[in-house]
């Protein structure tokens, strides 16, 4: 059986199937639906960080333009859900070329430089002196559009397609020279990568992951203001849950939601300042004691991790 | 209404170089990112502000005795993190997550000391009625904190210029490498960087109640954005420049809030983008950033 079937099977068959079946299981179809956002955003984020190296701290930046995108569309052309999903992605993966220069720092200084943009993006949508367009700070209401269950499906759907485009990064030549640029760029140069394009394509391929998830979101909770889709804690949450599941793998970023999303669903919503202290205390731990994510656990002994 | 906001912009600026010090004396010496800054600035905040309502002292003293506890929590603290952190194989990107966690805890801790709510310390604690500085009226604690920012300034330049200590940690700064093989005891000088780093945070953090308004324990992130614009507009690990850049920043912060005052608060992100695509070294950076 070749590798990438396998890893369908074994990673996106499972997960998709699960989280399209338990709806009809389980009543709290919201916990299940971040569940689900966060699956895909955190892939999302494995494919710039995992595969390139990058790290984006402003990550949050494309899941805004994502829901702001698909709002914006709704509100003022009046366009059907799935078209304005589509004007979200476009949005964000525009928001990604807007950054594309960026890519020439590397280190702290991208992880920095776009945290301040994502900073930047959110100011201006949430300026009271664009309140005619974006709302400003006021938030923004869709409830004619709003159908949870339809969306949750739509959300499935974008889920297992991240899946899908992880699974093919693992398994091609295109994910392997993006490996091999993060590893030296200018090897990689050398062995007729072209190393700015490459890594361009991944930057708005991520970009476009956020911007279907934030778009979405918009559509399935409706409701919403620039804090919420702007909020620092979602592009931290999708780094620290892939990293503590461990990057470019296809299954260290769902075991990260599925323990680190799970334990704050139990005790973070009702105590968040024990959570934050125990999330801080695991991060510090994981980067001290595990730098590789928990599938290095599982990789020393020799054993392939999808 | 111009050299009002000029010289306030100078008052504020001496205040940010000093919030940005720290921060760029742990990346100078040690390559690492300490994104717990800001929560360390807070931590001292909170400090001077429970001190001041158990004992009821002069912010002037809060400020040394905030400067000698955090330096020695931060001794141990050094030894207890950044050399596992140095070993591993990408310290510098590391060192983000690692922070960050750092930052969790501390704004976790801050919150269960001492609640969500915002809080303040009266201006009058800073000397009375307001100072005139050349024919324009300044509320005093702006005076008093801009002119402490500035000894502090001198403090870390006379450490790092006059004395042996600060000679060796330059040599660290220069080349790790070398440093550790013509013998310097580099953990031991990165551990005192590393205490006067955050010791100077919670100093800049005795003035934050004055000069930036009521204190929250969320408050961490903004200010470690705001030290970062500020250190890369001046440049990484030169203190003369994160002078420079704090004054820049102060200033352009000052007109932005006087001519533009609904954009005001995207100005550190706009001037840490724009000058990170410009001039990546920053104003007064002579080396090539390592790619």
């Amino acid at each position: 059986m070749p590798k990438a079937l396998r890893h369908v099977l074994f990673t996106l068959v499972p997960v998709v199937v699960a989280f399209a079946l338990l709806p009809s299981v389980y009543s709290n179809q919201l916990l299940l639906f971040n569940f689900v956002i966060y699956l895909a955003l955190t892939q999302g984020f494995n494919i710039i960080y995992g595969f390139t190296g990058y790290l984006p701290f402003g990550y949050v930046g494309f899941f805004g333009a994502g829901a702001y995108g698909f709002a914006l569309a709704v509100m003022h052309l009046h366009f059907p859900p799935l078209a304005a999903l589509g004007v979200g992605a476009v949005a964000a993966v525009l928001l990604g070329l807007v950054l594309t220069p960026l890519l020439r720092l590397s280190g702290a200084y991208f992880a920095i430089a776009n945290l301040a943009a994502s900073q930047a993006v959110f100011l201006i949508v949430s300026n009271p002196n664009l309140t005619a367009i974006t709302k400003g700070p006021y938030g923004i209401s869709l409830s004619g559009v709003f159908s949870p269950g339809f969306t949750y499906g739509v959300a499935v759907a974008i889920l297992a397609a991240t899946l899908g485009l992880v699974i093919y990064l693992r398994n091609s030549r295109f994910g392997l020279a993006l490996q091999a640029i993060r590893e030296d760029a200018i090897s990689a140069g050398m062995a007729g990568i072209n190393v700015v394009l490459s890594r361009t394509i991944a930057w708005l391929l991520s970009a476009l992951v956020a911007g279907l998830v934030g778009g979405v979101f918009a559509w399935y909770i409706s409701v919403f203001y620039p804090e919420t889709v702007f909020d620092l804690g979602v592009s931290i949450f999708a780094i620290v849950f892939a990293l503590f599941g461990g990057t470019a793998t296809i299954l260290g970023p769902i075991l990260g939601v599925i323990i680190l999303y799970g334990i704050y669903n139990v005790i973070g919503i009702s105590t968040p300042q024990y959570f934050q202290l125990i999330y801080g205390v695991l991060i510090v731990g994981l980067v001290l004691f595990l730098p590789e994510g928990l599938v290095s656990i599982f990789k020393r002994r020799g054993i392939d991790v999808p | 209404m111009i050299e009002y906001t000029l010289l306030a912009g100078l008052l504020f600026g001496l205040y940010f170089s000093l919030v940005g010090l720290g921060l760029n004396l742990i990346f100078g010496v040690m390559r690492i990112v300490n994104l717990a800054h800001g929560d360390f600035l807070m931590l001292g905040a909170f400090f001077a502000y429970w001190l001041f309502h158990l004992l009821g002292p002069n912010p002037l003293i809060s400020l040394f005795l905030a400067f000698l506890l955090f330096a020695l929590i931060a001794y141990p603290l050094y030894f207890l993190l950044v050399p596992r952190l140095l070993s591993a194989r990408d310290p510098e990107m590391l060192s983000i997550i690692l922070f960050f966690g750092l930052s969790q805890v501390l704004e976790a801790l801050a919150v269960i000391g001492f609640g969500t709510s915002e809080r303040s310390l009266p201006g009058q604690l800073l000397g009375h009625g307001p100072v005139q500085i050349l024919g324009q009226n300044f509320p005093a604690a702006w005076a008093t904190s801009g002119i402490a920012s500035a000894l502090a300034v001198v403090f870390v330049y006379f450490y790092l210029y006059r004395t042996r200590l600060g000679y060796l940690t330059r040599a660290v700064m220069v080349h790790h490498e070398e440093a550790v093989s013509t013998g310097i005891n580099v953990h031991r000088v990165s551990a005192i960087a590393f205490g006067i780093g955050l010791a100077l945070a919670a100093v800049a953090g005795v003035f934050a109640p004055f000069m930036l308004g009521s204190i929250t324990p969320a408050m961490g992130i903004d200010i470690t954005i705001t030290s970062f614009a500020v250190i890369v507009v001046g440049s990484l690990g030169n203190p003369l420049g994160t002078v420079l850049g704090g004054i820049i920043y102060g200033i352009s912060l000052m007109m932005m809030q006087t001519y533009l005052s609904s954009w005001a608060n995207l100005l550190p992100y706009l001037l840490l983008i724009g000058i990170l695509l410009v001039r990546p070294s920053g104003l007064l950076g002579r080396q090539v950033r390592r790619a």
